[in-house]
């Protein structure tokens, strides 16, 4: 199974990176080769294992549903591109 | 005190304790050791007033007398770590300046036993990479050859105690981001079971895998500082909750019947014979120490490559997600639109390998493939780890090579993801079962370059580990050698 340029364009829109026509030519070439190490894991018979998602098992811990207090406000909102009145700033989305 | 930037991190406590030298006076002497080897480009960030700062209150907490043993011992932290004092950039483009309103777990605690941070240190964007070669802030110079890289992701972190420009530095391992850059380097370099090391201000990467360790001289000073820096972490959902530990407490381990395992496959093809022949030499040692080979097999340890690179970009993508140029990070200087905002930031902000990892990640998570790679992959994952359970059935510690061979040179592999890939061989497998793995010094190969033997142990077995590589450094010299020109 390869890639086609229109996949990696597709995938690129997914995860909101911007590619160029060039970029993705590049993208498909490195990525089929990847894809085909990757494809190895296909011919392994892994009927009756369960998915390993933590090393050591054991579910997520849960904490009581309390805020902590902190006021970071500024402090998170210094490393902002863009910023005011204690808000975030992006560009106009509703017209 | 010329020859200070020699000692271990055990030394330099004990001269710090008995008032022979001041931490002012030693954070003095490593910051201008960092000043004179600016080129090798380990370090990212150093605040001199920020570390006197934290010397003078080292010097004044001895003076008192509530020190702890790594009282006014330096450090320095992989710029994986968030820091309030230094500027956090995970190495990247996107977080150029960056400056966190909170320190990582790990920065507080050793900042909490007394010691004082050196700066921020280089490393592979975001730790992805082996060579290092992928930060934006430039390569990191091998200080045994400067034309070779120094390993990665941890590089900056390798080459700084390799150099001796730092008594110890943090690291992170996804898939051997330790090891392998020790064994380049010729440190020491240990990541302990995964969760005991807490991931709170670990600017993440692939967090089933992400592990926090520390890179030293030894494994004595490796165990000195894990006494600070692991233990339960409320603030880390995956931190494992077990009584503190006092992980010197094996330094003294009888190597007389210990077993040995050695997996066949970390000698097969593609084993450079400069480096069989110095783990090959490492493992007699252990023989004349008392200790027991016995020949193990980890059959699908070679499927850990593959495993690797569906898992870890998959939760790359999820987790660098978070980068939108909203709330914090580059945002692109021209857009249309907030999607379109997105998109530019994100292509300028990440270099090739992170975005590389965030299309391979986004595909394997898409509708229609997430079962035939992400789960076949994690079911694959549980294969490789139940096959060191079985292995240690027939032996205490597992120990081989950590890479193929001794450091390449610089884009020698740049080029070619997969081969790029294929240098974390040896080491990925432990970080899949999630155990504790160690590189130590055990020779030198082509090029003069060092050599590093991997040590493993079964989970929460750190004490033991360090134990069995402390009485090899009892034995052996390899790793208080310094490379040229960083003797004086």
């Amino acid at each position: 199974m390869a890639l086609t340029l229109s996949d990696v364009k597709r995938i690129a829109h997914l995860a909101r990176i911007e590619v160029s026509e060039d970029e993705a030519g590049k993208a498909l070439g490195q990525l089929n080769e990847i894809f085909v190490m990757i494809e190895r894991l296909q011919s392994v018979d892994t009927s009756g294992i369960e998915p390993m998602s933590h090393p050591l098992g054991g579910g997520q811990r849960l904490r009581a549903d309390q805020a902590t207090g902190a006021d970071v406000r500024d402090a998170a909102l210094k490393n902002a591109p863009s910023q005011q009145d204690g808000l975030f700033l992006v560009p106009r989305v509703i017209e | 005190m010329s020859e200070m930037h020699a000692r271990t991190v055990a030394e330099l406590g004990r001269a710090l304790a008995s008032r022979s030298i001041s931490a002012v006076e030693l954070a003095q002497s490593y910051l201008e050791r960092i000043a004179r080897n600016r080129d090798l480009n380990a370090f990212l960030d150093v605040r001199p007033e920020v570390t006197l700062a934290q010397a003078r209150d080292a010097d004044a907490r001895i003076a008192r007398g509530d020190a702890t043993p790594l009282t006014g011992v330096p450090v320095a932290h992989k710029d994986i770590f968030v820091t309030r004092d230094f500027a956090s950039t995970a190495s990247s483009r996107m977080l150029k300046g960056y400056m966190s309103p909170f320190d990582a777990t790990v920065v507080e605690k050793l900042a909490g036993a007394g010691m004082v941070s050196l700066g921020k240190l280089n490393c592979d964007e975001f730790a992805m990479g082996s060579s290092n070669e992928n930060s934006h802030y430039g390569n990191v110079l091998n200080p045994w050859d400067k034309t070779a890289v120094p390993g990665g992701s941890s590089g900056g972190s390798a080459a700084a105690v390799a150099a001796r420009i730092a008594p110890a530095a943090t690291a992170t391992d996804t898939g051997g981001s330790i090891r392998e850059p020790a064994a380049f380097s010729g440190i020491t370099g240990i990541k302990p079971t995964y969760g005991r090391a807490s991931r709170w201000g670990m600017i993440a990467f692939a967090s089933s895998l992400d592990q926090a360790g520390i890179m030293t001289q030894s494994a004595e000073d490796a165990a000195l500082v894990f006494n600070a820096m692991l233990g339960f972490d409320p603030k880390d959902s995956t931190s494992v909750e077990r009584p503190a530990e006092d992980y010197t407490r094996s330094l003294g381990i009888d190597l007389k019947g210990l077993r040995i395992g050695v997996p066949k496959e970390f000698f097969g093809e593609g084993l450079q014979p400069d480096v069989e022949k110095a783990v090959r030499q490492a493992l007699d040692e252990y023989v004349k120490l008392g200790a027991k080979l016995v020949d193990i097999s980890l059959p699908n340890a070679a499927l850990g490559i593959p495993v690797y690179y569906v898992i870890a970009p998959a939760e790359c993508s999820s987790n660098l997600s978070r980068f939108d140029g909203v709330r914090y990070g580059h945002r692109a200087a021209e857009y249309a639109d907030l999607a379109d905002m997105i998109k530019k930031s994100r292509k300028e902000g990440f270099g090739p390998e992170p975005r590389r990892r965030i299309l391979i990640g986004t595909y394997v998570l898409s509708h229609g493939y997430y079962d035939a790679y992400y789960i076949q992959a994690q079911k694959v994952r549980r294969i490789i780890a139940d096959e060191f359970q079985r292995a240690f059935r027939q032996c205490d510690i597992i120990a081989g090579p950590v890479t193929t061979s001794v450091a390449f040179g610089f884009g020698e592999k740049a080029a070619d993801p997969v081969a790029m890939y294929l240098s974390d061989l040896y080491t990925i497998p432990g970080s899949l079962a999630g155990i504790p793995g160690m590189s130590i010094p055990c020779g030198f190969g082509a090029r003069n370059l060092p050599v590093g033997l991997q040590l493993m142990s079964n989970y929460f077995e750190e004490a033991k580990l360090l134990g069995v590589a402390h009485r090899y450094q009892q034995a052996t010299d390899w790793h208080k050698r310094i490379p040229k020109g960083f003797e004086a």
